[in-house]
């Protein structure tokens, strides 16, 4: 008993405030891509275009060059060009959107995840129960959806919880390519979640297949499950998971996301 | 190793494909069958189509006690009789090959789908019709009061899709059956690509949770096949990422394995430690997974000085913090009684079926790549191979813990000491009809990349066999016995990866 009393102690208060108080990360880290060209004006740059090795650069409408944040990898090959004309990743770890085309834009400055409307907020704002549905992935997003339950990131504080049945949830979180083998258990979950009922697709493979994306085995999300709330990243980290749930439930102050 | 005509292989040595003797079936059988008997394993068996009518059947065997490893082969029409009936390591890899090549092992006896895909590495003169994916027949166990219990493919908890089967007789379990493949992507075909960098990205997410250790053998077989040779420095660098890779999921599982006797305090403190190490590969990499570090012909990125400063006295701390917490888990009776004499796997069984990583060292087998067919830094900074003997789920924990141990001290050993070189050296071309092996052991055990050239140098077969493809099946031998209420324990003390088995 003293052991555990005293391992307690040592232990302390390891959860971060959040909003506002998130720990730095660190140098390296790849957040959200800007696409910036100071010679063709930005987001015309055909060599950017020509030089990502991802499908992160797509043609855009009037042959503008897009960025599609569903697509980017966040490898360190994605950033192209140089300083003044090319891709590059900033820290910054908030680019969860509402809609698929909210994700593609010509420079990577994302409009963020607006808040469900007053009548769902009511519902879901201060408890939401989520399952989760593997349909294809590699795992990568599961651990850090797991690694949101940990002691530092604490979901539960935010009444956000992951339930065993889908008819004890209000939603489910969609991570994977959508495959083959997947696509029919992941209907029948959809279906026993009672409405209303919202979806979270989590990670690259979700929203374009992700590395997997030429493989005959992807078949995407089906249109029969409308998606509430895109997250970029592969996978994204804890953090923009939590800042893309609480803004759904607008427990976050809207702001696009600034430059760096 | 005249003995049975294996082609001598190395640890990440790339042989031309005419030194592996093309023998007939029947001496093909009776080579790997012997083999086996007398103490190596299979590391793969695996079809390459050869021709428009016929499969080059491949055998990559491995000696750990003598370190050796070896290569045989023999070509097949549509039909050929099972290794199977006298070598039950072969049995998945058999239910591979027909899936994936479209051949019949005659004589298998428990010819099943393993992933339920369309065959995708037949001749192309055949025309196998495709299975409907739903149809899997399922062993059945009639008898008074025995009753079936299905679980999955969609999982209570945020875990992979699988399918598990219990047959039970009120509580007890007298069979599990494990249906997989819901996490299959098509990884194999889309390794074999030309775009390196592509190649290199469907690495690092065959399993989310080994990006290291497979991203490692990926390259490795690469470099094999242009002969390009690694800076002392980006091998040093490799080794650390490989240990932190370790010593986050062996801590999350202990976590886990806490959580699931119902200890919070293991659950909570060990769930924390986990991410410590995650964000040490993040300050390396900028992912905490490590993704972007490991490229063909070295490392992506350096450890500064300052960063070497910062890594070592964060790898100090966890080490100070993760030591009580340990001797807290290991130390409580009512977390010790939960996790004895829970599901057991025998030496025996291991040894004949060919379990690898924490798995097979928990029954005491000696058996770690690091350590039998060393490679990279492994050849300079020896771990010792920690093993247990009980093989529960406490003699899993047990070798985790002793891992982690040995995981901390090379780090800090490797950080202080951290060789120059540069970081990535020259990957060039590969050579023509070679075959390479390239082992790395990931945190759960045995990561073999084994990659054929053709006639141009491009890859003609990229296979991989994670460690939770030979041990699947030990955690349904681990089950029988126990009760249904102990298998999230039990599956947790093995923790596979649904998506590195799927492929």
């Amino acid at each position: 008993m003293f052991k555990f009393i005293r391992t307690r102690i040592e232990q302390g208060m390891q959860t971060i405030a959040f909003p506002g108080g998130e720990r730095e990360l660190p140098e390296r880290y790849r957040g959200r891509p800007l696409l910036e060209c100071s010679n063709c004006g930005t987001a015309r740059c055909p060599q950017a275009r020509e030089d990502s090795p991802t499908a992160l650069i797509r043609d855009g409408a009037n042959g503008r060059a897009e960025l599609d944040l569903g697509a980017c990898l966040f490898a360190p090959e994605e950033a192209v060009g140089s300083a003044s004309c090319g891709v590059r990743f900033t820290g910054d770890y908030r680019m969860a959107t509402t809609s698929a085309d909210a994700l593609r834009t010509t420079t990577g400055e994302v409009q963020l995840a607006k808040a469900l409307d007053e009548r769902t907020k009511r519902l879901f704002g201060r408890s939401l129960r989520l399952r989760s549905v593997v349909a294809g992935s590699c795992n990568g997003c599961e651990g850090e959806l797991v690694a949101l339950g940990n002691v530092v990131f604490d979901l539960a504080r935010f009444g956000v919880e992951f339930v065993a049945s889908p008819r004890h949830a209000d939603g489910i979180v969609l991570t994977g390519i959508v495959n083959r083998n997947m696509r029919q258990p992941l209907e029948a979950t959809y279906e026993a979640v009672p409405d209303p009922r919202l979806v979270i697709a989590v990670g690259a493979c979700a929203a374009s297949g992700g590395p997997f994306r030429d493989s005959p085995e992807v078949m995407g999300i089906p249109d029969s499950i409308p998606v509430d709330l895109w997250i970029p990243g592969c996978p994204p980290h804890p953090l923009t998971i939590l800042d893309g749930l609480l803004r759904l439930l607008g427990r976050m102050h809207e702001r696009a996301a600034s430059k760096d | 190793m005249s003995d049975w005509s294996l082609a001598p292989l190395g640890n990440r040595r790339a042989i031309s494909l005419g030194a592996v003797s093309v023998q007939a079936v029947a001496e093909f059988r009776s080579s790997v069958i012997g083999a086996i008997r007398v103490g190596w394993r299979i590391v793969a068996l695996f079809g390459v189509p050869e021709g428009a009518d016929h499969v080059l059947l491949i055998a990559v065997l491995a000696n750990d006690e003598r370190g050796s490893l070896g290569a045989l082969s023999t070509l097949v029409g549509n039909h050929y009789q099972a290794l199977t009936p006298e070598c039950a390591q072969a049995s998945l890899f058999e239910r591979e090959l027909a899936e994936q090549c479209g051949v019949t092992p005659e004589g298998h006896p428990w010819l099943k789908p393993v992933r339920r895909h369309a065959t995708d590495q037949a001749p192309n003169a055949w025309l196998v019709p495709e299975r409907t994916r739903e149809e899997y027949p399922f062993h059945r166990i009639e008898g008074e009061e025995v009753h079936e219990v299905a679980v999955g493919p969609v999982h209570a908890g945020i875990i992979e899709p699988g399918h598990f089967r219990f047959h039970a007789h009120g509580e007890e379990v007298l069979f599990l059956e494990i249906m997989l493949g819901y996490q299959h992507r098509g990884v194999e075909r889309l390794l074999e690509t030309q775009d390196r960098l592509r190649g290199t990205l469907v690495s690092e997410s065959i399993a989310g949770d080994t990006v290291i250790a497979h991203a490692s053998a990926f390259c490795g077989a690469l470099e094999a096949l242009a002969r390009s040779h690694k800076s002392a420095r980006a091998q040093s660098i490799r080794g650390i990422a490989l240990e932190l890779e370790r010593l986050a999921n062996h801590i999350g599982d202990l976590g886990a394995i806490a959580g699931d006797v119902a200890y919070q305090p293991g659950a909570a403190y060990f769930g924390r430690l986990r991410g410590e190490c995650l964000n040490m590969l993040m300050t390396i990499s900028g992912n905490r997974y490590g993704r972007g570090l490991v490229r063909p012909g070295g490392v992506a990125f350096d450890i500064t000085p300052d960063m070497k400063t910062d890594i070592d006295r964060r790898v100090k701390r966890l080490e100070d913090e993760l030591q009580p917490v340990a001797e807290l888990f290991f130390g409580t009776a009512s977390v010790q009684s939960r996790l004895e004499d829970v599901g057991v796997v025998t030496r025996d069984a291991c040894l004949t079926r060919g379990f690898v990583g924490p798995v097979a060292r928990a029954c005491d087998v000696h058996r770690d790549v690091r350590f039998n067919h060393p490679y990279g830094v492994f050849r300079f900074a020896q771990i010792p191979v920690a093993t247990a003997w009980a093989g529960d789920v406490f003699a899993r924990a047990l070798v985790r813990w002793v891992e982690i141990q040995r995981s901390l001290e090379f780090v800090r050993e490797q950080l202080a000491a951290l060789p120059r070189g540069e970081l990535r050296s020259a990957c060039g071309s590969l050579r023509p009809n070679e075959l390479v092996v390239a082992l790395e052991e990931g945190w759960r055990g045995e990561v073999a990349h084994i990659v054929l050239t053709g006639d141009d140098g491009a890859v003609r077969r990229h296979k991989v066999v994670d460690p939770s493809f030979h041990n699947w099946e030990a955690l349904a031998l681990a089950m029988p016995g126990n009760q249904i209420s102990d298998f999230p324990l039990c599956n947790k003390s093995f923790n596979l990866s649904y998506a590195g088995h799927d492929l």
